[in-house]
């Protein structure tokens, strides 16, 4: 699912525009599985999985699987419909550089949901 | 497309609120019972226009709406320039109370979301005599803080952007995505401060859990409707006023936070029966 994230926010040019002005990597963790995500000027360049010795980025996102996958559903129940109702409800946590996280907000609410482009309901 | 009016006014009161001289912006549309309408944190009127431009509600109501100070096209006091902007429950109250005594108002019927939810429990708690009947939306006794306000208002990150992106995620998945981005822009078109200032009543200074229990749900006439999608005023926190006040609380299918705007006709198929019980009570 993960993998996908960059075809499908590079083929979106107004998700891409929105994130025009941002340039940087941001750790996302499904379960125990750690990805770094690599954007530059709003495209998606990269998504490494990890193990990592000594990963650098500028924030982090870390939730169960389960509910990433929840998250990830053509409309998901409510309490699994945004990344604030997760971490409302503890189940995700957020840490490093919030400036970048919350002036990129919306943009970056937009490529952790692009799966949902493609879910079958 | 026709050119095509809506059957909306729009005027400016100028009056005394608060104790200083304002500059209010106000809709309506409609005639019979007032209903007076009360928007959310950091939005304006124009949440209501659904409302405004439906027949089945203003044939026997009269829709008022106004821009909260500082919101919309309500100007801040003279002097804002000079002051922080932070809502309290007390200047909330009184700004109803003043705003219906100015518009000579015979016991409307009040509707508010969000804040507005809120603020319409202090209001049975200590005014219902006033009004003829109370609907609170989104309606919860408290939300604790849940990510740090302070990005709301800050030089370094885009306060309209930022505020549209904290509140996305409450509406609805199902909204249509008119009404939800239209309903975003109202919050990208906020005031630097503006929501922030509106969020000192909904997260620390209008706390109304001590008091819930006083309230007489029924004698006051109140009504709770919830968007099953809102996870700042959940389901189970108006379930929680319900249950304490005995008012009669629906949960609203495929809506969140904001249900008239983000999805007017779902909400209004939900606000029906309401209006109605109230016009024949």
């Amino acid at each position: 699912m993960i993998e996908r994230i960059a075809d499908l926010v590079n083929a979106d040019p107004n998700i891409v525009r929105r994130g025009r002005y941002l340039s940087t990597t941001f750790m996302l963790e499904i379960g125990d599985a750690p990805y770094l995500v690599k954007i530059i000027e709003g495209r998606v360049v990269s998504i490494t999985p990890g193990p990592f010795v000594t990963p650098s980025y500028s924030f982090a996102l870390r939730a169960p699987r389960d509910e990433w996958e929840i998250f990830w559903r053509k409309i998901p129940p409510p309490g699994h419909n945004d990344i604030f109702a997760l971490f409302k409800r503890g189940k995700l946590k957020i840490e490093g550089d919030m400036h970048t996280f919350m002036a990129n907000l919306l943009y970056i609410k937009d490529v952790l949901a692009a799966p949902r482009k493609e879910a079958v309901q | 497309m026709s050119p095509r009016f809506e059957p909306i006014t729009g005027r400016y009161l100028n009056f005394d609120l608060l104790g200083r001289p304002h500059r209010l912006y106000i809709e309506e549309a409609g005639q019979g019972i007032p209903l007076l309408c009360l928007h959310t944190a950091g939005s304006d009127g124009r949440q209501y226009r659904g409302l405004l431009n439906d027949k089945r509600v203003t044939d026997n109501y009269r829709v008022i709406v106004f821009d909260m100070p500082w919101h919309g096209k309500s100007s801040p006091p003279d002097g804002w320039q000079n002051e922080e902007y932070k809502l309290t429950s007390r200047d909330y109250i009184d700004m109803i109370l003043q705003i219906s005594d100015a518009l000579e108002l015979d016991k409307p019927v009040v509707m508010g979301c969000s804040i507005g939810g809120r603020i319409v429990l202090y209001l049975a708690h200590q005014h219902a005599a006033r009004f003829r009947a109370i609907i609170g939306l989104e309606t919860a006794a408290h939300v604790a803080p849940y990510y740090d306000v302070n990005w709301l208002h800050r030089p370094d990150v885009s306060v309209g952007e930022v505020s549209a992106g904290v509140v996305s995620g409450l509406i609805s998945p199902t909204a249509p995505d008119n009404h939800r981005w239209e309903t975003l822009w109202h919050y990208m078109q906020s005031g630097p401060g503006v929501f922030k200032g509106d969020l000192h009543f909904y997260k620390v200074d209008g706390d109304i859990r001590g008091k819930v229990d006083q309230i007489d749900g029924r004698a006051s006439n109140l009504y709770l409707l919830t968007g099953e999608y809102d996870y700042s005023c959940t389901s189970e926190g108006t379930l929680d006023v319900g249950k304490r006040t005995g008012a009669p609380a629906t949960i609203m299918k495929g809506l969140g936070h904001f249900p008239m705007s983000e999805d007017p006709p779902q909400f209004i198929s939900y606000l029906l029966p309401v209006l109605e019980k109230i016009r024949v009570t």
